[in-house]
């Protein structure tokens, strides 16, 4: 919905918004800026793969990256690779939806209605001061050591930041478009529907990106406590047999993941939102 | 001369905030008629409680005392045929101005292929033919008021709210839309009830203006306005205006 570039001008000085050589030279920045992320990347790979071949470094500290690699294609060859990446993702989905529901309903109840904030604010302030990993070992006794104890645990961390960017967004709905919704006689879920959740969104989703990195974590800080399963349990085994190319492999695994979701959120951002650029945080 | 029926009647009005020393005063026993068809402007000071006023004809805001009647029925929450224009222009951000024009006929849950046809029309009526699918962000400051005049014109209302409208706009864009406003209260004769800070701006405007001070807050002066319509900015350089500018003027002190 972001139209780039606007045609309009002022109607009564006829006075384009942007000159076209401004905008000229913003696309020839953009156009070399765009092979600076790669770049990057692949000078990485080589002071990366120069570091291990000089043997400063010993192997089994660090292995180079095509070690790495022949350790991906072995973990995927026996498909075990595929099914502790879809365990793990299972529970930070599922961990996701589940923070970001009780999140978002909890969040607009308490930006509604300041009694229920008194009420309550002690308590979520406190859950956010405990630590997750002092916490996710209860979880995991009260829970058991299978997927529901992740996905709590990924909940959990998730439920916070997304709280308090709920409240904010909510908040921040203009006072006079409520009035105008009020003098239209809009019925409180018109007001809902047409007014709070478009006016927040753009807040909401900001919370929402920081959920989607954050659940990763979660389910992770979980697996590690107790698990036969997932990218965290992986990454403990690899740990236990010195298998350092394995503990790699799930950790590039788990940026992976985090780096998906993230680009996720914030494609639908790019998708529904009516903030310009220049003003997005 | 038979007395003319009103449309709208402010009796005793009087609004009371309350704050940690008993309550403070907005309005103390305002009391008016407007008929059909009018066009009345209400000026005063800022703090004067104009945009109060307004907000207690618009059923906006309760008085403490007092009651608004419109078309004779006491008014208890905002009506079906009130449109009402803010001080800003007060549009959603995340609409086209086409979305925008057509809200309210969309929360009475209209087919929206007509509601958007019927807000064409009256983008057309304020100039803005073209503009239907930019976005609030696109446009000046009174363009998008134009916008927001054709969104409470929506729904045919009997009667036009207007709250500073052009507060926020330089003062040539300024008498630029005054005169926009005249042309469309011409062809829709509507009755209009705007509040300005701006003497000449409501007498230029008005069939009849009306001052209400701070501190006592109540109507001070109630003129009727009687020059020719249509009128033009040019009536602005003439000595009658003048004359009557300096009355309204004096009465504010």
């Amino acid at each position: 919905m972001t139209s780039g570039h606007v045609a309009f001008g002022d109607m009564n000085t006829g006075q384009a918004l942007e000159y076209p050589e401004e905008a000229a030279h913003r696309h020839r920045a953009n156009r070399w800026q765009r092979w600076l992320l790669p770049a990057g990347i692949l000078a990485a790979l080589a002071v990366w793969q120069l570091l291990t071949a000089s043997a400063l470094v010993p192997a089994f500290l660090l292995p180079s990256p095509l070690a790495v690699a022949d350790r991906f294609l072995r973990g995927w060859n026996d498909a075990s690779l595929a099914r502790h990446t879809l365990v793990t993702l299972s529970e930070v989905l599922a961990g996701l939806s589940l923070g970001v529901l009780a999140a978002a309903i909890l969040g607009y109840v308490v930006a509604k209605s300041p009694a229920v904030e008194r009420f309550l604010s002690p308590y979520i302030v406190a859950s956010q001061a405990i630590p997750i990993v002092a916490i996710a070992p209860l979880l995991v006794i009260w829970f058991g050591p299978g997927r529901l104890s992740k996905i709590l645990i990924a909940a959990l961390i998730v439920f916070f930041p997304v709280l308090v960017n709920t409240v904010v967004g909510v908040r921040s709905v203009p006072q006079d478009l409520r009035e105008l919704m009020r003098s239209l006689r809009a019925t409180r879920w018109q007001t809902f529907s047409l007014l709070e959740i478009p006016a927040a969104l753009p807040v909401l989703l900001g919370g929402l990106k920081i959920g989607a990195t954050l659940s990763v974590i979660g389910a992770v800080v979980g697996e590690f406590v107790g698990a036969d399963e997932g990218l965290g349990f992986l990454v403990n085994v690899g740990r236990g047999l010195y298998d350092t190319a394995l503990v790699f492999v799930a950790v590039f695994l788990l940026i992976g993941m985090a780096l998906a979701l993230y680009g996720l959120v914030a494609w639908f951002e790019r998708q529904v939102s009516w903030r310009r650029e220049e003003n997005r945080p | 001369m038979t007395p003319r029926v009103s449309l709208l009647s402010a009796n005793e009005l009087t609004v009371w905030f309350p704050n940690g020393n008993g309550g403070l005063h907005a309005l103390d026993r305002v009391s008016f008629d407007v008929a059909p068809k009018d066009f009345v402007c209400i000026v005063g000071p800022s703090g004067s409680g104009k945009t109060t006023i307004l907000r207690l004809l618009a059923g906006l805001l309760q008085p403490t005392r007092g009651e608004v009647r419109v078309g004779g029925q006491p008014l208890r929450e905002p009506r079906r045929g009130t449109g009402f224009v803010f001080q800003q222009a007060n549009l959603m951000p995340w609409r086209t101005v086409l979305d925008n024009i057509a809200l309210p006929l969309e929360l009475e849950h209209q087919p929206l292929d007509a509601a958007r046809r019927r807000a064409g029309e009256l983008l057309t009526l304020v100039g803005l033919e073209g503009f239907e699918s930019a976005h609030p962000q696109d446009l000046s400051g009174g363009m998008a008021q134009r916008v927001a005049i054709a969104r409470a014109l929506i729904h045919d209302p009997d009667l036009l709210l207007l709250d500073e409208p052009f507060g926020s706009l330089d003062a040539l864009t300024r008498e630029r839309m005054a005169a926009e406003l005249m042309r469309i209260w011409e062809a829709r004769h509507v009755t209009v009830v705007l509040v300005t800070h701006s003497i000449p701006e409501a007498v230029l405007l008005a069939d009849r203006v009306l001052v209400v001070s701070a501190r006592p807050w109540r109507v001070v002066l109630d003129l009727p306005i009687r020059l020719g319509r249509p009128r033009t900015l040019e009536l602005s350089y003439t000595a009658e205006f003048g004359k009557l500018v300096r009355r309204v003027r004096d009465s504010i002190e």
